[in-house]
C-alpha cells in the first residue's frame, strides 16, 4: 500500500496546492512534498528484495487488483517496487521537493496552478516507475507529459510556446508510435497472456512459440516492427540522435525548476522504458541489432557533446550535454553485461543528480545576474561564492571526478561495454564514447572560465549579490547526494545489480554487487 | 426484486420522464404569468434524475437481463426492455439531468421556460423509447417524439438570427430524412410483410424481393445517419448546434445521437442481421459494408473540417460528426468479430462516456456564452486567468475527448481499436488512429488558447451562475472517474449487447 500512499498524498497535495493562495502556494507545495520524500526514504531503507520486476522476482510494495475486462484480457491495476525502480521513485521524490523549493525565487505568476502541476507531474512520475500493468503505466506516462506541456507553456522564456508545442506532439507522437507498436505485440501473442501486465507479458514473449502471426507479420518480423516502434517512441523520451531536436528548446524556454524536473527525472523515463520493454521483453532483436543500436548511443554522446561545444548560453550548453550523457546510458543498456546495463541504471540516478544540479546552479545565476549568455558574465565568483562553488563541483562531477557518482557511473559502463559479447567490435565503441568525456570537459572548463572568474563584469543591469538561502540550500542538498552516491555507491548500485542480473540471465547474488 | 414489481414498471425511466414534461406544463398552467425558474429547473431535474437512478437500478438488478430470464417485452412485442435499452436510458437520463441543471442559468432571462423544461423532457422521452422500441412503427413514433421538440428548442432563442436559422434547417433536413426513413421503411414491409424487428428478421431470410429490401435498408441506414449525424446526412449538425442554445447544443449532440445510435443498433442487429451473413448465412444485403464506408467518411469528414473552424462550438459541432464515425465501429466492425457483443459495447461505452465528456464540453461553451466572451478561439485567449476551476474541467474534457488518458476516453476508445483488431477491419482502426492524432491538434489549440495565450479583450468575470457551474464541474468529475470506473460499466455494456445476437 505504500505506492497507493505515496500517490494519494501527492494527488491530494496537488489540488489542495491548486487551490490555495498564490502567496503560499509555494510554502505549501514544498511542505506537502515532503511527505512522499519521506515515504520514499523510508520504502528505500526497507528495501530487501532481489530480482527484476519482469521476471519473476521478488517485489517489494507491490498491489495487484483487477482493474477492467477488455474482451479475453484482463487490465489490473498492478503496481510494485524492484531494485531499478526504487531509485528512481526515490529520486522523483527528492527531485522535485528540491526544484519546487528553488521555484520560490523565479516563479512569480499563477503560483498555485505551476506548484499543483509540480505535485501532478510528480504523482504521475511515482506511478511511471511503480506501474507494472500496461495501462496503468501508459495512463502515468500521458499523466507525466500533460503537466510538462503547461509548466513550459506558461511559465517558460519568450518562445515557450513554440517550444512547448513542439514538446507536445514530438512526445504525443512518440507515445502514438510506442503505444501501437506494443499492442500489435499484444494481439499477437493472442491468447497466450490473460492479462496485460508487463511481467505477465515479459514472460510470455521469452518462451519461443506464443507470438503468432499478425496481420501479415511472420512472428519474427512482429517482434523487429514492434521493437523499432518501441525504441522510437522511447528514443524521444531520451532523447537519442535524431529524435533529439525537441530537448534544447524545451530546457532553454522551460523554467529553471522545470528544467531540473525535464533533466532530472523525465529523460529517465525513456531509458526505464527502454530497459523494461526492448532489452528485458524483447532481448534477442535488441541483441541481435545491438551494433546499430551502439551507433546511435555513441552519435549521441559525441554529437550531443559537440553540440554543447558550440553554445553560449549556459542552460543549452547543459541541456545538449544531457544527450551526451543519456548516450551512455543507451550503450551500457545494449552492452548486456553485469556492469553495463548496472552501471547504466545508476548513471541514470547520476545523471539525474548532477544534471539537475547544474540546472538549478545555472538558474540561481540567472536569478542574480538575468542572463545565461556566456560572453555577457565574467568573474561572479567573488560575488556568489556559495552557488559558484557549487555548480564548479557540478561541473567537476560530470566530467567524471572520482568520488562523484557521474564517475561511478561511467566507469562502469565503460566496463560493461568494453567487455560486451554481444556488440561486435565493443572496445572501438568504448573508445569512441569515452572521447565524449574529453569534449565535456572541454566546453565545461571553458564555459566556467569565462563566466565564473576572471574581473568582475556584467552586461546587464543588475546589482549582483549573494543568492537567498532558500536558492543555495538545494543545491548543497544535491551536492552532498552526488558525492554519497559517488563514494558508497552500494547504496544504491547493489540493489539495482540485483534486479538486473535476471535480464542478463544471472542468478540474483552472482557478479557485479559491488 | 424485479419480479416483485408489475411488468410495465420496466418502463419506469420513460413513463417518469414522460410525467414530468406534463406535470411542467400542469405547474405553468396553474400560474403561467410568472416563469418561477428555478421551480421548473428543479422539477426537470428532480424527474430525469429519478429516470436515471431508475434506470441504474434496473440495470444494476438486473431486470431483462439474461441473469433473470432474458429480455421483457411489452405491448405484444412492440417495446423491449434489455440491458441496452437500460443502458442508453442511463446515458439519456444523465445527460437530460446536466442538461436540465445548466439551462437554469442559461435561459433565467427567457419567456416560456416550462414550455423550454417540458420539450426537454418530451424529447428525452422520446429518446428513452427509441432504446426500448422492438418494432419499426415504435421506432418510428419514438423517433419523432424526440424528434420534433428538438426542432422547437433549436429555436428557442427567438430573437436570435443564428437560432432560428439553424431551427429552420434542422426541420427542413430532418422532415426530409423523416420521409426518407418512412419510406425505407415501408420498403422493408413490403418486402418482409412485418413491422416488429424479430418477425422482419425470419421474413426476409426467404423473401423474393431482395432489390426492394435492399433500397429499404439503405433508406433506413439513411434515415439514422440524419439522427446520429453521420455522413451524408451531417450538414445539420455543425448550423443546429452552433445555433442552437448551449445546452440543446449539448442534449442534441450526446443524447439525440446516442438515442439515434441505439435504434440504429436494434433494427440492423435483430431485424437484418441474416442479410449481412451474421448468422452465417449467404450475405443478401451487405449492411455491414455500407456502414463500413459511412464510418470511415464520417470520421474524415468530422475530423478534418473540425480542424478548420474559426469557433470554438462550430469546431465542436464538427467533432461530434467525427464522434459519430467513431460509434459506427461498433456496426462496422461486426463482419469479422468472433465476439459480437464486445464490438457492439465498445461502441456503447465509448457512447456513454461520450454523453459526459461532450455534454461537459458544450455546457462549458454555454458558460462562456453567459460570460458574453466571443466565440472565436482567440476569444478563449488567458481565459485560464479569470476561471481556473473550468478551465481545468474544459481541458479534461477535450484531452478525453482526444483520447488521451485522463478520461474514460481513453479507454473507450481503445475498446474501439481493439474490437476493430479483433474483426480485421484493418481500415477502420487506422482511421480512427488517424483521426484521434488529428482530433488531438484541434483540441489543444483550446485547451492552448485558455491557459497559454495572453487575453485579448478584456473581460471581467464577475459572477459564476451556479448551475451550469455545477453541471460543468460535475461531468468534469464523471468523465475523469470514469477512468479508473471503466471497469464498473463496461460488462453491463457489453452483456447488453451481447444479447442481441
Amino acid at each position: 500500500m505504500m505506492v497507493e500512499a505515496l500517490l494519494a498524498v501527492t494527488l491530494i497535495g496537488a489540488a489542495m496546492t491548486f487551490l490555495s493562495d498564490d502567496e503560499w502556494a509555494g510554502r505549501v507545495a514544498a511542505g506537502i512534498s515532503v511527505l512522499p520524500v519521506v515515504g520514499s526514504l523510508w520504502m528505500y531503507a526497507n528495501f530487501q528484495n532481489v530480482g527484476n520486476a519482469l521476471l519473476s522476482g521478488s517485489l517489494a510494495y507491490e498491489t495487484t487488483i483487477d482493474w477492467i475486462q477488455l474482451g479475453g484480457y484482463t487490465i489490473q491495476w498492478h503496481v510494485g517496487v524492484d531494485g531499478v525502480s526504487m531509485p528512481l521513485i526515490a529520486l522523483s521524490t527528492v527531485l522535485t521537493t528540491l526544484a519546487i523549493v528553488s521555484a520560490w525565487t523565479p516563479i512569480d505568476e499563477r503560483q498555485s496552478q505551476f506548484y499543483g502541476l509540480m505535485l501532478l507531474m510528480e504523482a504521475s512520475l511515482i506511478g511511471v516507475f511503480s506501474a507494472l500493468d500496461f495501462f496503468a503505466w501508459f495512463v502515468f506516462w500521458e499523466g507525466v507529459l500533460i503537466p510538462m506541456y503547461f509548466l513550459i507553456a506558461v511559465w517558460g522564456g519568450p518562445r515557450r510556446k513554440y517550444a512547448a508545442i513542439k514538446f507536445f506532439v514530438y512526445t504525443n507522437v512518440a507515445s502514438l508510435v510506442m503505444f501501437l507498436g506494443f499492442m500489435a505485440l499484444v494481439f499477437g501473442l493472442g491468447d497466450s497472456i490473460t492479462v496485460l501486465g508487463l511481467p505477465e507479458i515479459a514472460q510470455a514473449l521469452r518462451e519461443p512459440g506464443n507470438l503468432s502471426t499478425f496481420f501479415g507479420m511472420s512472428p519474427g518480423v512482429l517482434r523487429l516492427v514492434a521493437f523499432t516502434a518501441m525504441f522510437a517512441g522511447f528514443a524521444v523520451k531520451v532523447p537519442v540522435f535524431p529524435l533529439h531536436t525537441w530537448l534544447p528548446d524545451a530546457h532553454v524556454e522551460a523554467p529553471t525548476p522545470v528544467s531540473v524536473m525535464l533533466a532530472g527525472v523525465l529523460l529517465k523515463m525513456g531509458t526505464y522504458a527502454l530497459l523494461r520493454f526492448n532489452f528485458t521483453m524483447l532481448q534477442e532483436t535488441a541483441k541481435a541489432n545491438a551494433a546499430l543500436i551502439a551507433t546511435f548511443g555513441v552519435v549521441s554522446v559525441i554529437y550531443g557533446a559537440m553540440l554543447a561545444l558550440a553554445q553560449k548560453d549556459l542552460k543549452r550548453i547543459v541541456a545538449y550535454s544531457s544527450i551526451s550523457s543519456m548516450g551512455y546510458v543507451i550503450l551500457g543498456l545494449v552492452a548486456f553485461t553485469p556492469h553495463g546495463v548496472g552501471g547504466a541504471t545508476f548513471q541514470m540516478i547520476s545523471h539525474g543528480l548532477i544534471s539537475g544540479l547544474m540546472f538549478m546552479a545555472v538558474g540561481v545565476i540567472y536569478n542574480e545576474t538575468h542572463t545565461r549568455m556566456v560572453g555577457d558574465i565574467s568573474g561572479i565568483a567573488d560575488r556568489m561564492p556559495w552557488t559558484v562553488g557549487i555548480f564548479l563541483a557540478a561541473a567537476f562531477g560530470y566530467m567524471g571526478l572520482p568520488l562523484m557518482s557521474g564517475f561511478i557511473g561511467e566507469v562502469l559502463v565503460f566496463l560493461g561495454s568494453f567487455r560486451s559479447t554481444v556488440l561486435p567490435n565493443a572496445p572501438l565503441f568504448t573508445a569512441a564514447a569515452m572521447f565524449g568525456i574529453v569534449v565535456v570537459a572541454g566546453y565545461l572548463l571553458w564555459a566556467m572560465q569565462r563566466t565564473l572568474f576572471g574581473e568582475y563584469e556584467l552586461a546587464t543591469d543588475y546589482e549582483v549579490g549573494r543568492a537567498p538561502l532558500h536558492d543555495v540550500v538545494p543545491l548543497a542538498i544535491l551536492l552532498v547526494l552526488v558525492i554519497a552516491l559517488g563514494s558508497s555507491p552500494g547504496i544504491a548500485y547493489n540493489m539495482i545489480q540485483r534486479a538486473v542480473n535476471p535480464i542478463l540471465n544471472l542468478a540474483f547474488a552472482l557478479g557485479g554487487v559491488l | 426484486m424485479a419480479t416483485t414489481l408489475p411488468t410495465w414498471t420496466a418502463l419506469g425511466p420513460a413513463l417518469l420522464l414522460g410525467i414530468t414534461a406534463l406535470v411542467l406544463l400542469i405547474v405553468d398552467s396553474i400560474d403561467p404569468d410568472t416563469s418561477n425558474s428555478t421551480l421548473l429547473a428543479g422539477l426537470s431535474t428532480v424527474g430525469s434524475l429519478a429516470a436515471f437512478l431508475f434506470a441504474g437500478w434496473l440495470l444494476v438488478s438486473g431486470t431483462g437481463q439474461p441473469q433473470t430470464g432474458g429480455a421483457i417485452t411489452l405491448f405484444d412485442d412492440q417495446l423491449v426492455v434489455d440491458g441496452m435499452s437500460l443502458f442508453f436510458a442511463l446515458i439519456v437520463t444523465s445527460v437530460a439531468t446536466l442538461v436540465t441543471v445548466a439551462s437554469h442559468d442559461y435561459i433565467a432571462d427567457q419567456p416560456y421556460q416550462a414550455e423550454y423544461y417540458s420539450l426537454v423532457m418530451m424529447a428525452a422521452t422520446g429518446m428513452t423509447l427509441m432504446g426500448s422500441a422492438n418494432s419499426l412503427a415504435t421506432g418510428f413514433v419514438s423517433l419523432e417524439l424526440a424528434s420534433l421538440p428538438s426542432y422547437a428548442l433549436v429555436t428557442f432563442l427567438k430573437k436570435n438570427r443564428g437560432s432560428v436559422e439553424a431551427g429552420l434547417k434542422y426541420f427542413l433536413i430532418g422532415a426530409l430524412s423523416s420521409a426518407v426513413l418512412a419510406y425505407g421503411i415501408s420498403l422493408v414491409y413490403a418486402a418482409s410483410g412485418h413491422l416488429q424487428f424479430d418477425a422482419v428478421a425470419s421474413a426476409v431470410a426467404n423473401t423474393e424481393f431482395v432489390g426492394v429490401l435492399g433500397i429499404g435498408v439503405l433508406f433506413v441506414l439513411g434515415g439514422f445517419a440524419f439522427k446520429t449525424a453521420s455522413v451524408p446526412f451531417h450538414f445539420w449538425a455543425p448550423e443546429a448546434y452552433e445555433g442552437a442554445p448551449a445546452p440543446i447544443s449539448a442534449f442534441l449532440s450526446s443524447a439525440s445521437k446516442a438515442a439515434g445510435f441505439v435504434l440504429a443498433f436494434r433494427v440492423f442487429t435483430t431485424a437484418f442481421p441474416e442479410l449481412a451473413g451474421l448468422a452465417g448465412g449467404p450475405v443478401t444485403v451487405d449492411w455491414v459494408l455500407a456502414v463500413e464506408v459511412l464510418a470511415v467518411l464520417t470520421m474524415f469528414v468530422g475530423n478534418f473540417a473540425a480542424a478548420t473552424q474559426e469557433k470554438v462550438k462550430r469546431m465542436l459541432a464538427y467533432s461530434s460528426v467525427g464522434h459519430a464515425g467513431y460509434v459506427l465501429i461498433g456496426l462496422a466492425a461486426l463482419g469479422g468479430a468472433p465476439d459480437k457483443g464486445f464490438v457492439l459495447g465498445a461502441s456503447m461505452m465509448h457512447l456513454f462516456i461520450y454523453g459526459f465528456m461532450n455534454t461537459g464540453a458544450f455546457l462549458f461553451i454555454g458558460l462562456t456564452e453567459y460570460w458574453d466572451i466571443g466565440r472565436t478561439f482567440q476569444d478563449f485567449n488567458g481565459l485560464a486567468k479569470q476561471a481556473p476551476l473550468a478551465s481545468v474541467a474544459m481541458t479534461v474534457f477535450l484531452f478525453s475527448l482526444a483520447g488521451l488518458p485522463i478520461g474514460g476516453g481513453f479507454f473507450s476508445k481503445f475498446y474501439l481499436l481493439a474490437a476493430t483488431a479483433q474483426s480485421g477491419t484493418w481500415i477502420l482502426g487506422a482511421a480512427l488512429i488517424i483521426n484521434s492524432a488529428l482530433s488531438l491538434f484541434y483540441y489543444t489549440r483550446v485547451v492552448k488558447a485558455m491557459w497559454i495565450e495572453e487575453p485579448v479583450n478584456d473581460f471581467e468575470i464577475d459572477s459564476y451562475p451556479a448551475g451550469i457551474y455545477t453541471a460543468v464541474i460535475v461531468a468534469a468529475v464523471i468523465t475523469f472517474l470514469l477512468l479508473p470506473a471503466f471497469g464498473l460499466l463496461s460488462p453491463s455494456a457489453v452483456t447488453g449487447a451481447a444479447a442481441l445476437f
